[in-house]
């Protein structure tokens, strides 16, 4: 205890005035703006032109409008069910359970690309499988596939700025194809890769189209070893090309009205092919399309006996992240996989908030199961 | 010259390791919710890391109650006094909950919520995407509200060992035992 109780104590306000005190005093306040702005930087809030999730699914949201409640992109679309049957090929690529011999149920969600929810089932439409695997007691696997053989740009910037070059012009309301072609003039690999979409053509629906995870991942088995492998749902149900637009227009819902059908009449089957790339092919750029003598493996049998429409915990309520995974199963080194996993959280962390209208995909007697 | 009472060497430890662990996590999570191409390895890390972070706060509660900290200055005007409690307080609450509202964000999601490799916590919550939204949003909101009060904390601790010199500083920075 000092003897002087009324010595000077440090905490009087003419301390900050004293000794030398407003230099220390500046030099607090120097690392505190430092700790601010570095934590804004990270944040992307001094970098305006970052692509960050947000301005992604902003990207998607100025092309096809705000719709409340949907999936920023596949808006469209409707819930399903089944099991997985591995026969246990997979197992020397991969020790994840799941390929173990013996069925896993899945809940899936087929859609149609594009952020519309009350979009015209057209001719040329992407069609799109989410799934996710769930092993009971097992890690859950998810994946989002679509029936086109590549995918048509390789990194994220290059997506977005598609997506940008998609908007509608505000004096006609529709994409200026001027712009596109900009886009594929600057992406020789988009060119390329739409030419091979061209040149395969479209199934006549959902249920005998085959769906293309395109993006490639890495199996690890047993031993350690680790496979860069792209993988299909190969449809079991006979290809029948797209009957001509004319027709297809008709019906807003005919694809989605056809799966129902066909599924009330008996389950739909497909068959996972998992192909095993070698040393050399491209895992960072799914616009390529692996070497068609590479090893394929069809691992199992997906079957889907039920259907129904989207529904508050159902496929509505789930995010096919292709990044869901169980051990044995990583990711490779392609860009997109991480960019598709943020924008997906995004887009599901927009949609969940917000008030729900019914999908446009409706199923008389549904809403329960799956 | 002020006496220099020190917390026990325990409780520097946990606050100096939770404090590089905290901070990265709050960079983290700021960064990984702008990202693309980063997002993925930094929610690999943000989820184990807010696991033990969860874990150490508790071991922490114990030793705060078991070992308390030296007292203030007796000269500290009664706000500052109130204030340290008070942020304190805080700390530990958004430690806990922080953590806690991430697991169950998760949860009311659906994602599974992986540690590593094929080690997973189960949910703590019903799938719910309405719940997921609200607890989404206070995850950010009390993140925001630790990055605040850590610029509060780190603030008083250079007050004290730039401007006031009373001791309070090196009861925590110092390695002296």
């Amino acid at each position: 205890m000092p003897n002087d109780p009324n010595a000077a104590t440090p905490y009087r306000l003419s301390a900050l005035t004293e000794n030398g005190a407003p230099i220390r005093l500046t030099m607090i306040g120097v690392a505190i703006l430092a700790v601010v702005a570095c934590f804004a930087f990270v944040a992307g809030w001094l970098s305006p032109s970052r692509l960050t999730q947000a301005r992604m699914i902003d990207a998607f949201e100025e092309v096809n409008g705000v719709w409340p409640g949907f999936r920023r992109n596949h808006a469209k679309g409707v819930c399903i069910a089944g099991y997985f049957d591995s026969n246990g090929d997979g197992v020397r690529l991969s020790k994840a359970v799941i390929f173990q011999p013996g069925k896993v149920p899945v809940i899936g969600r087929f859609s149609l690309a594009g952020g519309q929810p009350d979009v015209s089932d057209g001719p040329a439409a992407v069609r799109a499988m989410g799934l996710s695997f769930r092993p009971p007691d097992g890690e859950e696997w998810r994946m989002a596939m679509i029936d086109i053989p590549v995918f048509v740009v390789k990194d994220p910037e290059s997506f977005y700025q598609q997506l940008l070059a998609s908007r509608p012009d505000p004096a006609t309301g529709k994409p200026d194809p001027a712009k596109m072609r900009g886009f594929v003039t600057k992406h020789p690999e988009t060119a390329r890769a739409l030419e091979i979409v061209k040149a395969s053509p479209f199934s006549s629906g959902f249920a005998n189209a085959s769906y293309n995870a395109l993006n490639a991942f890495r199996f690890v088995n047993a031993a350690g070893a680790s496979t860069p492998v792209r993988w299909s749902m190969a449809a079991v149900d006979p290809f029948e090309p797209e009957p001509p637009a004319q027709s297809a227009a008709q019906d807003k819902n005919s694809l989605f009205d056809a799966v129902i059908a066909r599924i009330g009449r008996a389950p739909v089957l497909w068959r996972l092919v998992v192909t095993s790339g070698e040393a050399g092919d491209p895992t960072d750029d799914a616009t390529i399309p692996w070497p068609s003598n590479r090893q394929h493996i069809d691992v199992g049998t997906l079957t889907i006996h039920h259907i129904e429409s989207e529904a508050p915990g159902n496929c509505r309520d789930v995010n096919f992240d292709p990044l869901v995974l169980p051990s044995w199963i990583e990711p490779s080194d392609d860009p997109l996989l991480s960019a598709r996993s943020a924008a997906y959280s995004t887009s599901f962390t927009r949609r969940a908030g917000e008030e729900k209208e019914p999908s446009a995909v409706q199923i008389p007697g549904s809403g329960k199961g799956a | 010259m002020a006496q220099h009472l020190q917390f026990p060497i325990i409780s520097r430890m946990l606050h100096w390791t939770m404090a590089v662990m905290v901070l990265a996590m709050l960079f983290i999570g700021i960064g990984m919710v702008a990202s693309l191409s980063d997002y993925h390895w930094l929610v690999s890390i943000h989820k184990p890391l807010g696991v033990l972070i969860l874990i150490l706060v508790a071991i922490r509660l114990m030793n705060r109650l078991l070992n308390p900290a030296p007292p203030l200055p007796q000269g500290m005007p009664a706000w500052q006094r109130f204030a340290a409690y008070a942020s304190h307080v805080v700390l530990y609450v958004l430690m806990f909950a922080l953590p806690l509202v991430g697991w169950g964000m998760l949860s009311a999601a659906r994602y599974p919520i992986v540690l590593y490799g094929s080690l997973q916590l189960p949910p703590i919550l019903p799938h719910d995407a309405a719940l997921y939204a609200v607890l989404r949003t206070t995850h950010t909101v009390l993140a925001f509200l630790l990055f605040a009060t850590f610029i509060a904390h780190f603030a008083a601790a250079l007050m004290h060992a730039l401007i006031y010199r009373d001791g309070v500083f090196p009861s925590m920075a110092s390695w002296k035992t």
